[in-house]
């Protein structure tokens, strides 16, 4: 998984409360066997004209001014609906390293530390301003993950909390797996103890 | 004498979360233990391809069953030749490699048990009360109404369970929603569910679990507790649950792989001791009287946005807040309805009664009850996909199918088909469609579509009617 430390980029501004994954990525473009490939899905259903292939000049992403925009800033519980991961993976392909609302759904959030994507929590008083700012000062923003600070282009600079454990996992690009597998004899014991509290959920293979 | 030491009482998902930790170090996220994983073919293949890459195997494959449901053709006597398309053919081939290579059963597309897999968890046995689950896929929620914490996780989280049987997470908040009322006949677990999220909102449970509650809730058998949980998640909610009682024994008991004998008797009597303790506090606590509930119908793009189905489209005017009233409006465009027009005078195209919500062998009674001896409305297309191959025999048996085909309904075999219209089964742009699924998102059942969330009775009496129509008003006609 690729690391996240520090990242200096464009801010395209998604400026709709309950973004779903289904509008992220619709599912038509799901049936990628792979972590790859859905980048030409991303926003499917809004990005592009009714033909399904000439990108709509007036859809956000498409303007001029946010081509190649690395951060995306929304409104309230985006990424709710469906737990397709392939709704960050599209994100990240398209090159979206940074996600700004006031809130996530809960699958989306893990699923964005699981791929790379730092999303940031920011209360709508902040991101109002921080919004505001993009007119007048340019949408380039810089995220500093150790410092835990966004800073936009007029200087301002906000504080965001994350999790100590996940902040490690993605400044060190880590995924989880093989830190669960380090404490593999702790899932053993508890399978020896839950063994014989509930010995239903441990049938012999003849059963 | 010593004072008695007192625990201080727990809800039942506090008891289930405790029963499951492996590890919870400060500074950590807690390692809770999952004893049952459920798959299917569209959110695991990168999540076995990542066990292939690090040359890991499955820790207990015995504890995963796969299955495919997403990209099935649901046409009767389907074959590998109906799959839509080749990208859906690879999507099925890879499942069955990747449960052969790790040894997991699978419930192929032609396997006598296949279905969704929120609906064949319960079927068969496989969800049990007391349970941790998980399934890449939100509406695992649905086995909550056992008494299971059952969480939708995405498909990283799936290959660290397939490797570990552990999944990180944090503990979520815990939410009481205790609902009462009692429902008039052609008023359904749909109709509570739509009306809770209309009430709580789609961001309202969000980062907790809820635990269902009440007379309403009690008063429901355990296929409607599960169209409850199922939509738990469309409330923004990790998990809902409802606990374990006489009724959830007796549903348990005999299925395939339900213990038997003895052992059901022990299990049995663990499940029932995890309703919350008398006193147990919740993080936050919601009291719903439902009394005179109406059938509902969504208008919107989202499933809050739901009025009763005697009621009309609501209008933006009336919302203060400026960046809410732009997303009404945005809705109302989508959807191509007016401010103000009553619900029940729009046409619909299509009616599909169909997905993990609602397509269990209750729902499917309750449908066919309104439609018996009367016709599918003029150009009205309306579709029946059961749940499960076992639900589809089911009805064949109580002659349900009979009399949804005389109605002129089509008669499909099982699978997700038009909830997420991945498998060729889908709206054209424009169409409008009643739907008892459990996302109307834009777009969500093929580009353009314009989908209206309702119960078995309510998709049934539209069918017949044409436009959306009052299913109390149609069972009194039925009596």
């Amino acid at each position: 998984m690729e690391s996240f430390v520090q990242h200096d980029g464009i801010v395209v501004p998604l400026l709709r409360s309950n973004v779903n994954t289904d509008d992220i990525i619709p599912a038509r473009f799901l049936k990628s066997v792979r972590r790859t490939g859905f980048a030409a899905g991303l926003f499917g259903n809004w990005r592009y004209l009714a033909d399904g292939r000439t990108l709509d000049p007036g859809f956000v992403l498409n303007r001029p001014q946010y081509a190649g925009a690395s951060i995306l800033v929304a409104r309230d519980n985006f990424g709710c609906g469906s737990s397709r991961e392939h709704a960050p993976w599209a994100l990240n392909e398209y090159g979206i390293r940074c996600i700004v609302a006031i809130g996530f759904a809960d699958i989306f959030h893990t699923n964005c530390f699981n791929s790379g994507i730092l999303p940031i929590t920011l209360d709508a008083a902040q991101i109002d301003v921080l919004v505001k700012s993009l007119d007048s000062s340019g949408p380039r923003w810089r995220v500093d993950l150790p410092a835990q600070t966004l800073t936009a282009a007029d200087g301002n600079s906000y504080s965001f909390a994350i999790d100590p454990f996940k902040k490690r996992s993605l400044l060190a690009g880590l995924d989880n797996i093989d830190w669960s597998l380090a404490h593999r004899s702790d899932t053993l014991a508890y399978e020896r103890r839950r063994r014989n509290e509930a010995p239903w959920l441990f049938p012999t293979p003849t059963e | 004498m010593a004072p008695e030491v007192v625990d201080p009482p727990r809800t039942m998902f506090d008891k289930i979360w405790a029963g499951h930790l492996v590890r919870d170090e400060p500074g950590e996220i807690p390692m809770l233990y999952i004893d049952r994983h459920l798959t299917h073919e569209a959110t695991s293949p990168q999540a076995f391809a990542g066990l292939r890459a690090r040359d890991l195997p499955v820790h207990r494959p015995e504890t995963v069953v796969a299955v495919i449901d997403h990209n099935v053709p649901t046409t009767p006597g389907r074959r590998l030749i109906d799959v839509v398309d080749e990208q859906s053919v690879l999507c099925i081939e890879t499942m069955e490699d990747n449960a052969r290579d790790f040894g997991v059963t699978l419930l192929g597309m032609d396997h006598e048990d296949q279905g969704i897999v929120h609906v064949i968890g319960p079927e068969l046995g496989l969800s049990l009360p007391g349970m941790t689950l998980v399934c890449g896929d939100s509406h695992t929620s649905t086995h909550g109404a056992l008494g299971i914490f059952a969480v939708g996780i995405g498909t990283s989280e799936v290959e660290h369970v397939l490797a570990t049987q552990c999944l990180l997470q944090h503990k979520p908040r815990t939410m009481s929603v205790e609902i009462d009322g009692v429902l008039a006949p052609g008023v359904t677990a749909k109709d509570i569910a739509l009306a809770v999220i209309g009430r709580l909102g789609t961001d309202g449970g969000t980062n907790h679990v809820i635990e269902f509650g009440g007379s309403a809730v009690r008063a429901l058998t355990i296929e409607g507790r599960m169209t409850l949980c199922n939509m738990a998640i469309e409330a923004g909610a990790r998990a809902g649950m409802v606990a374990p009682d006489d009724a959830t024994i007796e549903y348990v008991r005999g299925r395939r792989f339900a213990p038997a004998g003895d052992l059901f008797e022990r299990a049995a009597a663990q499940w029932l001791q995890l309703a919350g303790d008398p006193g147990a506090r919740f993080d936050t606590e919601h009291r719903l009287d439902l009394g005179q509930l109406a059938p509902q119908v969504t208008w919107g793009t989202d499933p809050g946005m739901v009025v009763d189905v005697t009621g009309t489209v609501p209008d933006p005017a009336h919302t203060s807040d400026p960046e809410e009233r732009a997303r009404l409006w945005q809705a109302l465009d989508y959807m191509g309805v007016e401010p103000g027009e009553r619900m029940q005078d729009i046409a619909v195209d299509t009616v599909f009664i169909g997905s993990c919500t609602n397509a269990r062998v209750e729902d499917l009674r309750a449908a066919a009850g309104l439609v018996t001896g009367r016709r599918v409305a003029d150009g009205v297309r309306a579709i029946v996909v059961p749940g499960s191959m076992s639900v589809r025999r089911q009805a064949e048996a109580e002659g349900l199918a009979d009399v949804f085909r005389a109605a002129g309904f089509e008669w499909r075999e099982a699978g997700c088909s038009m909830c997420i219209a991945m498998n060729g089964d889908r709206l054209a742009p424009g169409e409008r469609c009643a739907s008892t699924s459990n996302r109307n998102f834009e777009g969500r059942q093929g580009r353009g579509g314009r989908t209206h969330l309702v119960s078995p009775a309510t998709a049934a009496a539209t069918a017949v009617v044409g436009h959306f129509a009052d299913a109390r008003e149609l069972w009194q006609e039925v009596r």
